[in-house]
């Protein structure tokens, strides 16, 4: 029997060993091979291609000097993309899924209307959208039927700017974000009684805070010039269109979850007195927490693929709407330079890995249970 | 008692009002996409952008076929090719993380799946340079990098499939003496069709749909359709009847499998989702 094992799993491996060396090489080669030329002044695909090392001054260049600055507002958008995008797609899925979730009459149909947009690309959502979104297009016409004049908002090439921060505070301004989300988490700790994870919340945003006010403007300034970045009006055409593509994607993850809660819960909620609201509020939205999880991730992964729609709803050249990914593209394929190409690839990944390696992880664990 | 049936039944026409208008909402994009493809492009203009063509011509769709045609051919070429060759790839993967497993075959696996979530950005520019090395710069190069870096989606989808197959099917055919590669070859793949059905309609739509590589890895005679159509829609004085007619026939193919084939769609997208 033993022997039998052995030999199958030799030729588990041998038959696995093709996609472990592809995926060795294209993926992890690859990576490697990506960080290390971001550490490079390498310039111009040749034959023989020159790359002196230069340790990480394409990395400091990226994040202080002068001629980058956009590069820093294509992070401040991809922040803002991300943000919108998941506050967007998951609250308006969420609300499709309880809307269906009641058995409704025709309920395929509906589903049907609500998913479409997911088996398009987003160059063909991106190419529509951009019609309804041009300022002579669709959407600006709406106030005249009720009168009004046309809209004017440039949807996708406005130039205005709110919320806007200095980057020579940018430390201040990311401690103050985590700072909101770890308060978003004591606030849970605190409803739900737990006592430990109330006071580890606690601790951190203490600690975040103390830096922000008191310890932050003791250190010299990131970048020598005030330099204001903030959120582009201009990126809410892209937000528009990515949510209605992406919303029903959300739906259909948070459905299959309302679908998976047995009918026994929904009955003795029901029996128990419970109105439809507590029922979904106290009950079911809980339950899906897991699903939430998984549709930040997604969510989240994709805000980081927006290549595709940016590209096609306002080109590579529009600076209000840029993304890493964008100027990424232009950097390495237009300008050849392909050191600093592959820094801003490396800060996109690193950007996705803070979401998916802890993901993978947990995943990885209950596999093994 | 009349009165709580009144306003149950009213509640119920809101109800039905509140999902008729979401659904509109959703399908405004086709809506204008339709109609602006059928005007000539003299009559497009704001006041009338929402109204139907009172002339309705086929002037865009003729002007966006005879400009996408050869990426549609390309399309396909890409598509059918890259689809084939890496469900194979995932229903024989599948087969062992789900039914063969080894010390340290998880470990694989999960290493395996980093690759789909990676951005493409980290990889791009050294897959650009060796197929430029390799002369693969076109649909070849594309086609390689579809199956490559679609390994890691077909193997979790095949898996998640194999999971549901009761290990006792394949100790009956233990016990009547088959080999290792017999019972997958006559035991899992017949049961495999549904799977193959999922992962071929999920990487048909996946890459037709594809843009970055696209664009990246490919020259003038060898873009595919996504190209193709940022090219005719790009720019600055845009032909607003040709461009949309030419997204309309580029969605075409993945709509048809959308509607006829949903379910399978579906599947395929909650599957690297809500599994397990």
């Amino acid at each position: 029997m033993g022997k039998k094992n052995s030999k199958e799993t030799l030729y588990s491996v041998l038959i696995l060993l093709p996609s472990i060396i592809l995926i060795a090489v294209f993926v992890y080669g690859f990576i490697g091979t990506t960080i290390y030329s971001s550490m490079t002044d390498w310039k111009g695909m040749s034959v023989d291609p020159i790359k002196n090392f230069i340790g990480l001054d394409n990395y400091k260049s990226l994040f202080t000097s002068f001629i980058n600055k956009g590069f820093r507002q294509d992070l401040v958008n991809t922040v803002t993309y991300t943000i919108f995008l998941l506050a967007g797609t998951l609250i308006f899925g969420l609300l499709l899924a309880i809307l269906l979730d009641r058995s409704v009459k025709k309920e395929g149909i509906y589903r049907t209307i609500f998913l479409y947009p997911m088996a398009l690309s987003f160059i063909v959502s991106g190419t529509v959208w951009r019609w309804l979104l041009a300022p002579s297009g669709g959407l600006n016409a709406i106030p005249t039927w009720f009168g009004n004049s046309q809209g004017t908002f440039q949807w996708i090439s406005s130039k205005k700017q709110i919320w806007q921060f200095n980057w020579q505070n940018i430390f201040k301004v990311l401690a103050l974000v985590i700072a909101v989300v770890f308060i978003i988490f004591l606030i849970n700790s605190i409803i739900n009684e737990n006592k430990k994870a109330t006071k580890r919340n606690s601790i951190v945003v203490a600690i975040l805070l103390i830096f922000a006010f008191i310890i932050q403007p003791l250190l010299p300034p990131a970048i020598a010039t005030e330099e204001l970045h903030g959120f582009n009006l201009a990126t809410i055409g892209i937000l528009l269109a990515g949510i209605w593509q992406y919303s029903g994607y959300a739906m259909a993850l948070y459905l299959a979850g309302l679908r998976g809660l047995s009918a026994s819960i929904k009955e003795s909620a029901k029996l128990d007195g419970a109105s439809e609201f507590t029922y979904y509020t106290k009950i079911a939205i809980p339950n899906l927490k897991p699903i939430t999880m998984s549709a930040v991730v997604i969510m989240a992964h994709i805000s980081l693929k927006l290549f595709d729609l940016i590209y096609a709803m306002a080109g590579t050249d529009n600076a209000f709407t840029g993304h890493p990914s964008i100027r990424m593209y232009t950097t390495t394929f237009r300008a050849n330079k392909l050191a600093l190409g592959s820094a801003m690839a490396v800060i996109l990944f690193i950007c996705a890995a803070m979401f998916i390696i802890p993901y993978m992880i947990h995943s990885h664990k209950e596999r093994l249970q | 008692m009349a009165s709580t049936i009144n306003s149950r039944k009213a509640k119920h026409i809101i109800y039905y009002v509140v999902i008729v208008l979401i659904c509109a909402l959703f399908l405004v994009p086709i809506y204008m996409a339709l109609i602006t493809s059928l005007k000539a492009r003299a009559d497009i203009n704001l006041l009338t952008s929402w109204k139907f063509p009172t002339n309705p011509t086929g002037i865009g769709f003729k002007h966006a076929i005879l400009k996408l045609a050869p990426y549609l051919k390309n399309s396909f070429v890409l598509t059918i090719t890259a689809t084939v060759i890496s469900a194979l790839f995932g229903a024989i993967n599948g087969y062992i993380f789900s039914k063969n497993k080894f010390k340290g075959s998880e470990m694989i696996f999960t290493l395996m799946l980093f690759g789909m979530f990676i951005p493409y950005q980290i990889i791009l520019i050294p897959l650009f340079d060796t197929l430029r090395r390799l002369n693969m710069v076109g649909l070849s190069g594309l086609i390689l990098a579809h199956v490559v870096y679609g390994i890691p989606i077909v193997t979790l989808l095949f898996r998640n499939f194999y999971d549901q197959i009761p290990n006792s099917i394949l100790e009956s055919g233990r016990i009547d003496g088959a080999s290792y590669f017999t019972i997958f070859v006559r035991l899992i793949l017949p049961l495999s069709i549904p799977s193959f059905v999922v992962v071929g309609i999920w990487q048909f739509t996946q890459i037709w749909n594809e843009f970055l590589w696209a664009i990246c890895l490919t020259s003038q005679e060898s873009n595919p359709i996504t190209v193709g159509l940022s090219q005719l829609a790009g720019g600055q004085a845009v032909a607003w009847n040709d461009s949309m007619a030419g997204a309309i026939i580029s969605a075409i193919p993945v709509l048809c499998i959308y509607i006829f084939l949903g379910k399978y769609f579906i599947q395929g997208l909650l599957a690297g989702s809500v599994k397990e």
